[in-house]
């Protein structure tokens, strides 16, 4: 509180660490009379120099390294980082290795959304302060959510060796591809987790969401045969539709003061929507027809612009990802080898993936002995920063009558809603709300 | 009314939250952890957050800042027992690849304005600063091993976690030598177990991610290596990854500058 608030509107509102995002950041709102002066994410996240130490290691390391980046999404890193390395050295993963890198992605979807979905985002909905405090009154969500988690976790498990920084994945493919029976095991729970992503969805869609909708400009990958996991163009809804070597030249990387995480706006515009939200908005059309009619059925159009909604676009994407999952897994047959052979070649090369959260972009130099010249890795959370400040910026206005505590928990959520990873970033939240 | 619970404390530094993730990725035992202890700090699962003391504080992430240099003090004074979890904590992590180059230099490489960062030139694990009770390897820790610590906390007993080599374990599974029928350099010979055998498993040599077994024999290791061809650089590399400041991996390291 303001202590010396002459105003009679002065207030002062302080929250150190913003929670239920994954790593360390804060906000300060400054708020005078009834006028909303300026809106920070603050990101102090420790800065950890991934792209620095890169260089000088070998390009077989950097899919192991840059893992971790995130314990949340490690194989957005080991696979960006792999396609970048393929990029160079002129090599394409395809049948079902490309398949089986679709598969655990999947997994790493499943997972990480539904976290996000029950344990980060539903309390807000429900006014809870976390999930297990959620699970004395809904006790089978919350037990149903954990069994869904966990099939993600086991995709990435049978797959990868275990869920956090998988050890099966490298250049090129596997160290060892399963077994057609290794992979059945799948089977059942995958059958039962699309049923309980199904009602999922339509959990979700009975909340209460706050009116808002904003015109963002929603950037993702986009792929012509499939909705883009791994692999596509980056497409912007403002107008572009580029190959992601082209990344650099659209998407502008700026260091300001109050965030160890890069900032990042369109050239010549302003911030841009990654995410969830922004696949959907491009990719609809691919999804599956269960997934198309169960967002119809949850009210959303083919574009959603309300961010408070994208706990049912996640939702719907977990049913994609639980299908897609069961098509590959079905359809397995064990590849002759585990992975393709590369030899290094000097050169720049590209990855961008679909992160949980967003694209994740690479690229990196090498020279002709594999050594790592240069790196440069992007993640979804520092691109989004901006448009998470955009959105407080709009946000809060019509709510500043509310009591301090209520607007600090709305802005929360409204936070949450890009399911930020601020470890990734930093390369995230304390809440401070200045009313002067 | 009942006993009152032990509460539990979860504290992030440097790192990338995998190691507290494994705490949310018990999903079996998640619901029966939370109903034998208070959970009451644990930012990434819950916005509640409960006075200390606490009786058990997991820390995760090494210290890499001036203020967080300070924080880990308030940390340890709070707790009861404190227990550092992942490479990050126990050794530095990754991060620690700063201890052997400049700093400043890595900040100019990731930042346009230097002077808006703030860094310590050393990444350090968490006993360098405080005493800790108990560290548990791992990058990321094993959830199995976790929850044998937080039980053995609980009914006052000694954690069951061993500290002999992983090459131990491959054998005792019966796994074939990675070394020996492909030629695959392992670490495994010199590396504490507790992964569950993962790489070997997967045909594929340890690389390391739960540090230095007890009693390892960097140089005996090393030699082999060098038999099946591996020349300095690439032991400098294997050496210095997650532990690269463990003890014993960077002392090893050192002759390969
Ligand atoms: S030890 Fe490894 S898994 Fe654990 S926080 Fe550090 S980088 Fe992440």
């Amino acid at each position: 509180m303001n202590k010396n608030g002459k105003t009679k509107k002065a207030r002062n509102i302080k929250v150190d660490y913003l929670a239920r995002v994954e790593g360390e950041g804060a906000l300060h709102v400054k708020i005078k009379a009834d006028d909303l002066l300026d809106v920070k994410l603050k990101i102090f996240e420790p800065p950890r120099f991934f792209e620095a130490f890169l260089r000088g290691r070998k390009y077989t390391e950097a899919p192991d390294i840059t893992a971790r980046i995130c314990g949340i999404c490690p194989i957005a890193y080991m696979l960006g980082a792999s396609h970048a390395m393929e990029d160079i050295c002129g090599v394409k993963v395809t049948g079902q290795l490309r398949e089986l890198r679709r598969l655990i992605y999947c997994g790493e979807w499943i997972e990480s959304h539904v976290l996000h979905i029950y344990m980060l985002h539903a309390p807000d909905f429900l006014g809870y302060e976390d999930a297990i405090r959620m699970a004395k009154d809904f006790p089978e969500a919350v037990e149903n959510a954990l069994r869904l988690k966990k099939i993600g976790n086991q995709i990435m498990t049978v797959l990868g060796g275990r869920e956090i920084h998988p050890i099966n994945m490298k250049i090129g493919g596997f160290y060892r591809v399963p077994t057609k029976k290794e992979l059945a095991v799948l089977v059942d729970e995958l059958k039962w987790g699309l049923e309980t992503a199904i009602a999922t969805v339509k959990l979700v869609s009975t909340f209460d969401f706050p009116d808002f909708e904003q015109d963002y400009e929603f950037v993702a990958l986009k792929h012509p045969n499939e909705y883009a996991i791994a692999e596509g163009n980056l497409i912007s809804n403002k107008g572009f539709n580029v190959p992601i070597s082209q990344y650099d030249d659209y998407l502008i990387e700026e260091h300001v003061e109050h965030s160890t995480a890069l900032h990042t706006h369109i050239q010549g515009r302003d911030g841009c929507f990654l995410g969830p939200m922004a696949r959907y908005a491009h990719n609809f059309k691919q999804l599956t027809p269960t997934a198309k009619q169960l967002a119809k059925e949850a009210g959303l159009g083919k574009v959603c612009k309300n961010p408070f909604k994208s706990i049912i676009v996640r939702a719907v994407e977990t049913v994609y990802a639980f299908e897609e999952a069961l098509r590959i897994v079905q359809n397995y047959e064990q590849p002759d080898k585990p992975a393709i052979e590369i030899e290094p070649k000097a050169g720049t090369g590209y990855g961008a993936t679909e992160a949980p959260r967003g694209i994740c972009y690479h690229r990196y130099t090498i020279d002709d002995e594999g050594i790592i010249q240069d790196a440069k890795i992007v993640s979804p959370t520092a691109v989004n920063q901006k448009t998470i400040e955009n959105d407080l910026m709009s946000f809060i206005p019509a709510r500043l009558d509310l009591p301090d505590e209520k607007l600090q928990w709305q802005c929360e959520q409204a936070i949450r809603n890009y399911d930020p990873c601020i470890s990734c970033s930093t390369h995230f939240l304390k809440l401070t709300v200045d009313r002067q | 009314m009942a006993a009152k619970k032990p509460k539990l404390a979860v504290w992030k530094f440097a790192s990338c939250d995998g190691c507290q993730l494994s705490l949310l990725d018990c999903e079996d035992e998640l619901l029966a952890v939370a109903g034998a202890v208070e959970i009451a700090n644990f930012p990434e699962a819950s916005r509640a957050i409960i006075k200390g003391p606490y009786d058990v504080s997991l820390v995760e992430g090494s210290v890499t800042t001036p203020h967080d240099a300070e924080r880990i003090h308030k940390v340890r004074r709070a707790s009861k027992f404190l227990i550092s979890i992942g490479a990050c904590a126990t050794a530095g992590g990754i991060q620690a690849l700063r201890n052997f180059s400049d700093v400043n230099e890595f900040v100019s490489i990731v930042y346009a304005s230097p002077q808006y960062i703030s860094t310590l030139k050393q990444s350090t694990p968490i006993s360098e600063h405080v005493f800790v009770d108990f560290e548990l390897r791992g990058c990321p820790i094993d959830k199995g091993q976790l929850l044998e610590v937080i039980n053995a906390l609980l009914n006052e007993r000694k954690p069951n976690i061993p500290t002999h080599s992983l090459c131990l374990d491959c054998k005792r599974q019966g796994l074939p030598c990675v070394m020996v029928s492909q030629g695959t350099p392992c670490l495994g010979p010199i590396t504490q177990a507790g992964c569950g055998v993962l790489c070997p498993a997967f045909d594929r040599g340890c690389y390391g991610c739960f540090g230095p077994m007890e009693s390892p024999n960097g140089k005996a290791l090393i030699e082999k290596w060098q038999e099946m061809g591996a020349d300095d650089a690439e032991v400098l590399r294997s050496l210095r990854t997650f532990n690269a400041c463990a003890n014993a991996f960077e002392k090893e390291s050192r002759k390969y500058e």
